[in-house]
Order: structure tokens, then C-alpha cells, then sequence
């Protein structure tokens, strides 16, 4: 027998990287294209097996199915396949910066992950006997001491399971107030910073809205909402920070004038991030303020939820909160009231329910995990952190972008306008499509609307200095070759993600929303 | 602190790139006479470990369901979930992702969401589903406000077999806006006459099957009288495996499908976070709430999705968008999709099938039981029956004997006292044989 000894080459050819323009599967390397579940799956294949059930007799009364289910199965090794392949092609904050301001995408700790799924809180019902349940009250009440102790406020109702649904949650807590005073205010004043969910909030629980207009230095005069307080003022609806990145420092002088008029101070805590530890908004004159959990507490994003967003409540508001809520003593002893009419034996005044349980409790674990991670001292930590990285963001581009605000501070996030990209032929679009390219999740683009061409970036606290240093590197380099005149490189971008820029206007003219074989 | 990497050099470093003399300097704005100089109520940081043992403890003080005979239903169940779909819903791509605003790097939740609106079209039977709500609860409001946006009227009839909670939710979502819900009292019987309720100035009849005590409904005669008068006929349901067996709700003409989907994927977790189905015709897809993804193409012609029909929406219309809504319920819907993509259509009605037997011999265990009168002629994993005493007391003594034994009607109904002796009581296919026998054994003793 021969033995060849001419081995496996080590050392790789000389060749010309372009020649693969196209493979025979479309794939390239490591990303892999996946077709939709309804082209790889059979309507005949299941991937759960499950015991014989015997012979009985059913009793759905003649409402049985008269077709079989029209949903395709995959086996378990197909099933792994698919989503794997999938989630390879979205961008997360696990593989890098994620600087979408007013976002918060910070680090999200996988202790908080396997507290929510122990059996104690992830397996228990809502609905058992709450003599089943003590952990789980203790877990709720604990959570809302650390929320009322951050924000110095009298109560916290915790079941809104989103930012929306507390907006919703608290201005009823303030329409339930204001009627029971007797009076019919019905005018809610909105900045024109605001996020678009504030308007809607209002219009949706029956207000009108009445714009602020913004100062020259992007926040809120106190004089212009003087203007509009009367009457027929029911409550304003302030960020704060505001989604410029900057902190309303005439916001005691604004509450106290609301106050004055007989209205409330609604806070959205979207921004929180930038002042845990620092000061609280009880302390500020804020009756009513959601918290997302899931952007300054950590709770994962998860592609778009789910979220939860408890709102805390002045002592006025405390007793219009809406069912469930655990109430707890100054003794610290905790109670579960779970209907309207074991509040009104307490002398409560609830507005009603909002959603069938009892909130978020998969997120509460999650962001009571990170609270007593942190501590007192890790929290403060983190908000200087946040605030300190988007200033040193600012700081170091100011030279090559337009920093919208530039005589104020920063907070947690920086607002910049797109006049840097004036006659390069280059937009904001095109600009974050092309950070993409550089492995970049972009900003957020367009918001606010106060400013030309928004771009709005929040670093957080969960970015390294070399992180940090690098995404300063990139933008300049961007700024740089945008300026240069080399915007056609920027229209065609991204060059280099699993698509290429999507058609949203055939989108939204043929909607195409389910699989059609 | 484990979770921040900036060393005190780096933050001298950067400050004085910025030219900030102390980390105060940026924090300039805020009011000086409110700033706080320490928390002192608060702990300071702690370990893991330390973290973990505290938040052990308390979980360690419950109940979990899967410890002990477990019945309850009444819009949350419990069901077995493939290992899959918790390790794939944690994969940090779709973990520690954000909403798809830059479809090129997020194909991958854009396609789940396309296809989780596909499966979820299927199921109920209607033409096109959104990327779902917050739960089932909040999507049943929702839909109340879009039949009311559709049909211009303000009026919408509830049937007695709704979730008294789901109810609760649309007395109180719709009465900011001045509109009017008609409910009917509790159909413990499963023979509410629905139809007399209905009439010209009806925009919407709700109607849930399985129903709150475990009835099921024929939808179509209730569909043809609210056509007949131009309502809208919604259909709800909090179990979704029932759809594996029944007859789904578009094939009998409702115009609004809205479910709690946590039965697939999703654990009970005290409540929350869960999954809201929400599907309806083609023609009223503008009206509908909530995030929508689409399929179109990249600049190279390739099929890609999007979100879609954001005109709808709060950040683009403002004040007057259909909903507040920003947010789905995204890692719960993926979670949802998963387990329904390994079941397929033919897995879901064998679970289906597992839970309507189990639920057929516990009724039938039960009701031989002195004193213990079954309330349902139809139903399928779930059924309500009316004791010889309050099931309240029954449940707590039953809870003693660590058993989960239902619901009594009377904890979501507190001010009805004809409900005080019924007891909702749910079985799925983690129930075992032995778990219906303790049940039966001891709900005997506790009623002798």
C-alpha cells in the first residue's frame, strides 16, 4: 500500500477575497438564511410526544373541531435549528453597544433570570390561596419599598404591565381624584418633547391635549405653562430628565405652579436611569410617575417586550390606586388587596382594574435582583456612571457632530441634530445605516421632534471605557467620511447585515402581516 | 460592583476630557437643595450568592404549583413546557434585543413575530393577527374600543361567562371615554340568552368560550343577530389549548378574536408576565391596536419584514392613534411561538385531547361525590361545581392538606352571594391520576 505524505495544506493560498460574490445556497459562512416556519414545517409532524389517554367519551357539546388545525409542526432538532439560525440575525445587547437613547439597553444580569425562574415565584399561580403565596406578596412589597425609598414617594401601584399602561394607570389615578373633588378638569399639557404615548394617554382616558412649546435650550419655561394652567387643567405630563437628555431645572417651580392651580404633576420616569440615588421625584413635587422596570432596572428588553411599568403615587393619588395592590404598614407588615371592595372596607377609593392579575411578577424578581445587587451605593454608582459616559460621548464629538443642547449637561443621553451632516448629501438615516456596517446598533433617529434630524444616543452605565472610546472612534470616523463627500457609501449602507435597507412603503401599501402559501 | 466596568481611573480620565472638575458638575441641573447625599434606608451592594439566598428564601415560602396536586385555571394554567423553548428564549439575541426598529438587524424577531402573527391567524381561524398585547385582559379592552371605533356606537354587551377580572378591565378602560358596557350576571348554567341583549345601538356582544365557569358557547346564532343589528361579535378565550379540539372562533363569524396565549410557553408566574392574542378580519387591520410586522424586500429584492401600518400608532399620530399601545409582549410570544411550533397542529389537538380527558374524568369523579353538583352539560379542561358549603373554606382546607383544589367564584365575585359555594376547578395534562384521586379523596373528607 501507498501511504501518501502529502498532507492537509496548512498555510492558506493566495486568492482574491471578492471572487465569492454568490454561493449555490445564499448562505455566507456562518450566516445562514432561514426560510419561514411554514415552508420547512409539515402539518403532519409533531415534536412533543405524549402519553395514550384511553378511550373516553368527549363533552363539548356538538362545538368540536371541524377541520384540523392548519399550523405546521417541527421536530425538536428542526425547532432548534430554526430559531438558532434566527436569532443569529438580530443584533443584542450581548454583542454590543446599544446606544438607543431613551431606551436604557444596559446589561442584563442572568442572576435575575434564574431568580424568576425558581419554582417559588416562576410556578405559583395568582390566583392560589394567599396563605400559599407569602414569599410572593413579601417579594411584591419588598420591591415596592425599594421603589418608594428611590422616589420618595407615599404608595406604589404595581400592576401596569408596560410604560403605556402606567401613563394609563396614573392619569386615571388622577381623573378618579379630580371627580371625586367634584370638579371637571379635563385639559392635560403636554411638551411638545413629550413621547408620543403621553398624548395618547391622555386622549385615550378622555383629556385634551395642550402643547408646551420648548426654550431655546430644549426645556420646558415655566412661564409658558403658567400660561396655560386654569380651571380646566387637570395635570401635566412632564419627562424629566426630558428626552432631550436634559433635566427640567425649573421643575420645582413648574410643580409648585401646577399645584398652585390646582392640577397634578404627572413624571414619565422613562429617563429614571440618569437619577437613581441622586434625587427623587416625591421630592421634586411629582404626584404620579410610572418606572420601567425594564429600561433602570435591567429587566431584559426582549425584543419588544414584556415590559412593566409600576407607578408610584403622592399620598393625594394613594387612594384612587387601581386593584390588586399590596399594601404595606410602616411596621412593615403586608397585605394583599385584591378587589374593590376589600379596598373600599379600607376606606380606598380604587378606579377599577386594568389587567386580569397582579402585574409583571417574572420582572419584579428580575429588577428586585438588580436592586439588591447594586444597593444603595451600586445604584448611585450606576446613574453617575450613565451620566458621566454620555457626557464623555459628548464631550468627544462635539468637535465633529452638532450637539443639539451644548450649553446644558448632558444626562444619561445626548441629543444631537444633523446640521454636522448639512451639504454633505448625507441624512440621519443614512448616517445610523451606516454604523451599522461598522457593527453598531444605531441611535435613536428622528425623536424628539424638537430638533432637526434627531439623533439620540444613551450609552448607560454598562459600557468599558475601550467600549466606549471605540464607538467615539466610530462615529468620528463616520462624521469624517460623511464630510469628505462620500455620501453614496451611505445611501447604499448597510452593505454588510443579514438585509439590506427594507422597503417600509411597500410595506405599509401591500401589507403582507400573515404567511399566504 | 460586578455589573459596572469603569474603574476610578476611567472616570477621572473622562471627566476631565469633559472638563468636569467633579461627577457633580454634571449633575448641575437638579435642583441643590433636593439632591440627596446617600440612601441610607437601603442596603449596599450585595454578592450573588448573598442575592440568591435572599430571594430563595422567599420563593422558598410558596406554593409552587408543580409540588403538589395542582386545579387551578380561572385564565392562568398550568402546563408542561418543553426544556426547548426556555433555552431558545434565552438565547441573548432575542433576550437582550430591542423592539425591531432597524429591520436589518433584526430579522430575527421580525420574522418570529411574522410568523407568530400567522400561527395565532390560523388558530382562531381569522384573517390577521398583530404582534400580540400586553395579556388578554388588556387586549379584550382594546378590542371593545376598536368595535366602538368601527361600528361609531359606544354601547357593547357582556356575556356572564366573561373572566370577571377580563371585565373589570373594560368596565374600567371604557368608562374614561364615557362609553357603556352591559353585563350580564354570571351564566353559571352556560344558558344566558345573550340574543335579547342585543340590539340596534349595540356596537359590540363579548362573548368568552370557554367560558369563566368552563362553558362552551355555539358563537354562530350570537354572530348572526349582532350582524343582523351591525355589532361586532368578539370572542375571547383564556385557555388557547382549547383550540386544539374546538371549533375556532372565525369559523363562527366572530370579527374580533382576543385570547390569553400563556398557556404555550409561557410559565404561571404569579400573574405576569403573559401573551395577548389579538386577530380580526382584513378589513378593519387599520383599526386594529398594537405593533403589526410585515413582509416586504431589501434593496437586493430579498424577502425581509418590517414593522408596518406605524400610522396607527402613538408615535406617529400622537393624540390620535388607535392606542397607547408601544410595546408587545415579545420574548412571551416568542416563547408561545416555539411551543406551538413543536406541537404543530396535530401536537396541540393530542395536548388538547389529554386535557379534555382529564377534565372528563375529574368531572365525573367529582360529581359522584355526595353534595357535589356538576354545572356543565359542555366544557373542556375546565368546569365549575357547586357545593354543600363555601368553597372558599373548602380550598383553604383542602390548601392545608397541600392540595390546590380551584378557585372559589366568590374571590373574583366577592359581592355575589350566590356564588359563595361554587368552586372552578381546571385539569390539564400535568394532572396524573393519582393527583384527581387525592383530590377526590380529599374534597370527600372535607365535605362529610
Amino acid at each position: 500500500m501507498t501511504m501518501h505524505n502529502v498532507g492537509r495544506p496548512t498555510a492558506p493560498a493566495t486568492t482574491d477575497a471578492t471572487a465569492v460574490a454568490s454561493t449555490f445556497t445564499g448562505n455566507r459562512g456562518l450566516a445562514i438564511e432561514e426560510p419561514l416556519l411554514f415552508e420547512v414545517g409539515r402539518l403532519d409532524v409533531t415534536g412533543v410526544d405524549f402519553d395514550d389517554v384511553g378511550a373516553f367519551e368527549p363533552r363539548l357539546g356538538g362545538l368540536g373541531r371541524t377541520a384540523p388545525v392548519d399550523l405546521p409542526g417541527l421536530t425538536e432538532p428542526e425547532t432548534m435549528r430554526h430559531y438558532v439560525r434566527l436569532s443569529r440575525q438580530n443584533y443584542a445587547i450581548d454583542l454590543g453597544l446599544y446606544p438607543l437613547g431613551s431606551c436604557t439597553m444596559k446589561h442584563n444580569p442572568r442572576l435575575n433570570e434564574a431568580m424568576a425562574r425558581l419554582p417559588g415565584f416562576g410556578d405559583v399561580h395568582p390566583l392560589q390561596p394567599l396563605s400559599t403565596v407569602s414569599g410572593a406578596v413579601e417579594l411584591v412589597a419588598e420591591l415596592g419599598r425599594w421603589l418608594l425609598e428611590l422616589t420618595g414617594m407615599a404608595s406604589v401601584a404595581m400592576s401596569p404591565k408596560a410604560g403605556a399602561h402606567g401613563e394609563m394607570c396614573g392619569m386615571a389615578t388622577i381623573k378618579a381624584a379630580i371627580a371625586d373633588r367634584g370638579e371637571a378638569r379635563d385639559v392635560v399639557l403636554v411638551p411638545e418633547s413629550a413621547h408620543g404615548t403621553n398624548p395618547a394617554t391622555a386622549a385615550q382616558l378622555g383629556f385634551r391635549v395642550v402643547g408646551v412649546p420648548a426654550r431655546a435650550d430644549g426645556t420646558v419655561d415655566p412661564e409658558e405653562v403658567k400660561k396655560r394652567l386654569g380651571l380646566e387643567v387637570a395635570a401635566i405630563m412632564l419627562t424629566n430628565p426630558n428626552t432631550c437628555g436634559l433635566f427640567e431645572r425649573d421643575i420645582v417651580e413648574i410643580a409648585e405652579a401646577v399645584h398652585a392651580a390646582g392640577a397634578y404633576f404627572y413624571a414619565d420616569g422613562a429617563n429614571f436611569n440618569a437619577i437613581v440615588g441622586k434625587v427623587r421625584p416625591g421630592d421634586l413635587g411629582v404626584d404620579a410617575m410610572h418606572i420601567n422596570l425594564h429600561k433602570t432596572f435591567s429587566t431584559p428588553h426582549g425584543g419588544g417586550g414584556p415590559g412593566a411599568g409600576p407607578v408610584v403615587l403622592s399620598d393625594r393619588l394613594a387612594p384612587y390606586a387601581p386593584v390588586p395592590f399590596v399594601r404595606f404598614d410602616k411596621d412593615g407588615s403586608a397585605e394583599f388587596v385584591e378587589t374593590r371592595k376589600a379596598a373600599g372596607e379600607r376606606g380606598l377609593k380604587p378606579f377599577g382594574r386594568i389587567t386580569a392579575f397582579h402585574g409583571q411578577m417574572g420582572m419584579f424578581v428580575r429588577a428586585l435582583a438588580y436592586m439588591l445587587s447594586h444597593g444603595a451605593d451600586g445604584l448611585r454608582q450606576a446613574s453617575e456612571d450613565a451620566v458621566l459616559a454620555a457626557n464623555y460621548v459628548k464631550a468627544c464629538l462635539k468637535d465633529v457632530m452638532t450637539v443639539a443642547f451644548p450649553e446644558r449637561p448632558a444626562m444619561h443621553e445626548v441629543l444631537f441634530d444633523d446640521h454636522f451632516l448639512e451639504g454633505t448629501g448625507v441624512t440621519t438615516l443614512d448616517f445610523a445605516k451606516a454604523m451599522i456596517d461598522e457593527g453598531y446598533h444605531p441611535m435613536t433617529m428622528y425623536f424628539p421632534l424638537v430638533v432637526h434630524g434627531a439623533l439620540l444616543i444613551e450609552p448607560t452605565e454598562s459600557e468599558s471605557k475601550a467600549s466606549l472610546d471605540q464607538f467615539i472612534g466610530t462615529l468620528r470616523h463616520l462624521a469624517e467620511k460623511a464630510k469628505a463627500g462620500d455620501a453614496a457609501a451611505f445611501k447604499a449602507a448597510p452593505y454588510l447585515a443579514p438585509r439590506r435597507r427594507v422597503d417600509e412603503t411597500l410595506a405599509a401599501r401591500q401589507p403582507k402581516l400573515s404567511y399566504q402559501s | 460592583m460586578r455589573y459596572l466596568p469603569l474603574s476610578d481611573t476611567d472616570r477621572a480620565d473622562m471627566l476631565s476630557a469633559i472638563g468636569a472638575a467633579s461627577i457633580d458638575d454634571l449633575f448641575a441641573d437638579l435642583p441643590a437643595e433636593k439632591r440627596l447625599a446617600t440612601l441610607p434606608k437601603l442596603p449596599p451592594h450585595a454578592s450573588e450568592q448573598a442575592v440568591a439566598r435572599r430571594l430563595g428564601a422567599m420563593a422558598a415560602k410558596n406554593t409552587s404549583a408543580g409540588s403538589v396536586p395542582f386545579f387551578i385555571g380561572a385564565g392562568a394554567y398550568r402546563h408542561h413546557v418543553p426544556a426547548t423553548v426556555d433555552h431558545l428564549i434565552q438565547r441573548s439575541e432575542f433576550l437582550t434585543s430591542y423592539t425591531p426598529y432597524q429591520p436589518e438587524i433584526a430579522q430575527g424577531t421580525l420574522q418570529v413575530l411574522f410568523e407568530f402573527q400567522t400561527q395565532v391567524a390560523r388558530l382562531t381561524g381569522m384573517e390577521v393577527a398583530n404582534a400580540s398585547m400586553y395579556d388578554g385582559s388588556t387586549g379584550l379592552a382594546e378590542a371593545v374600543l376598536m368595535a366602538h371605533r368601527i361600528t361609531r356606537r359606544d354601547r357593547a354587551v357582556l356575556s356572564g361567562g366573561i373572566h370577571p377580572h377580563y371585565r373589570g378591565v373594560v368596565e374600567t378602560v371604557t368608562r374614561f371615554p364615557g362609553h357603556t358596557v352591559e353585563s350580564l350576571p354570571p351564566d353559571l348554567s352556560g344558558t344566558e340568552d345573550i340574543l335579547a341583549a342585543i340590539d340596534e345601538t349595540t356596537s359590540c356582544v363579548v362573548v368568552q368560550s370557554p367560558s369563566f365557569y368552563g362553558h362552551l358557547y355555539d358563537l354562530k346564532p350570537i354572530a348572526e343577530k349582532a350582524h343582523a343589528v351591525g355589532a361586532l361579535l368578539i370572542a375571547v378565550f383564556t385557555e388557547v389549548v382549547s383550540l386544539g379540539l374546538i371549533e375556532p372562533p372565525g369559523a363562527q363569524g366572530a370579527d374580533i378574536v382576543v385570547g390569553e396565549g400563556q398557556s404555550l410557553g409561557n410559565p404561571l408566574s404569579f400573574g405576569g408576565p403573559y401573551v395577548g392574542l389579538f386577530a380580526t378580519r382584513q378589513k378593519y387591520v387599520r383599526q386594529m391596536p398594537g405593533r403589526l410586522c410585515g413582509e416586504t424586500v431589501d434593496a437586493d429584492g430579498k424577502r425581509a419584514f418590517v414593522l408596518t401600518l406605524s400610522t396607527r400608532e402613538q408615535h406617529i399620530r400622537r393624540e390620535k392613534a388607535t392606542s397607547n399601545i408601544c410595546t408587545n409582549a415579545g420574548l412571551c410570544s416568542l416563547a408561545f411561538s416555539i411551543h406551538l411550533t413543536l406541537l404543530g397542529g396535530v401536537g396541540l389537538t393530542k395536548l388538547a385531547r389529554v386535557n379534555h380527558a382529564n377534565a372528563v374524568r375529574l368531572a365525573d369523579a367529582l360529581a359522584a361525590l355526595p353534595g357535589v353538583q356538576l354545572l356543565n352539560r359542555a366544557f373542556f379542561n375546565e368546569f365549575a361545581v357547586r357545593l354543600p358549603k363555601s368553597a372558599a373554606a373548602v380550598v383553604e382546607a383542602l390548601a392545608a392538606r397541600n392540595i390546590l383544589a380551584g378557585v372559589p367564584a366568590s374571590r373574583l365575585e366577592p359581592n355575589r352571594p350566590e356564588l359563595e359555594n361554587v368552586l372552578v376547578i381546571a385539569a390539564t395534562e400535568v394532572n396524573t391520576d393519582e393527583d384527581r384521586a387525592a383530590l377526590t379523596a380529599a374534597l370527600r373528607e372535607a365535605l362529610a
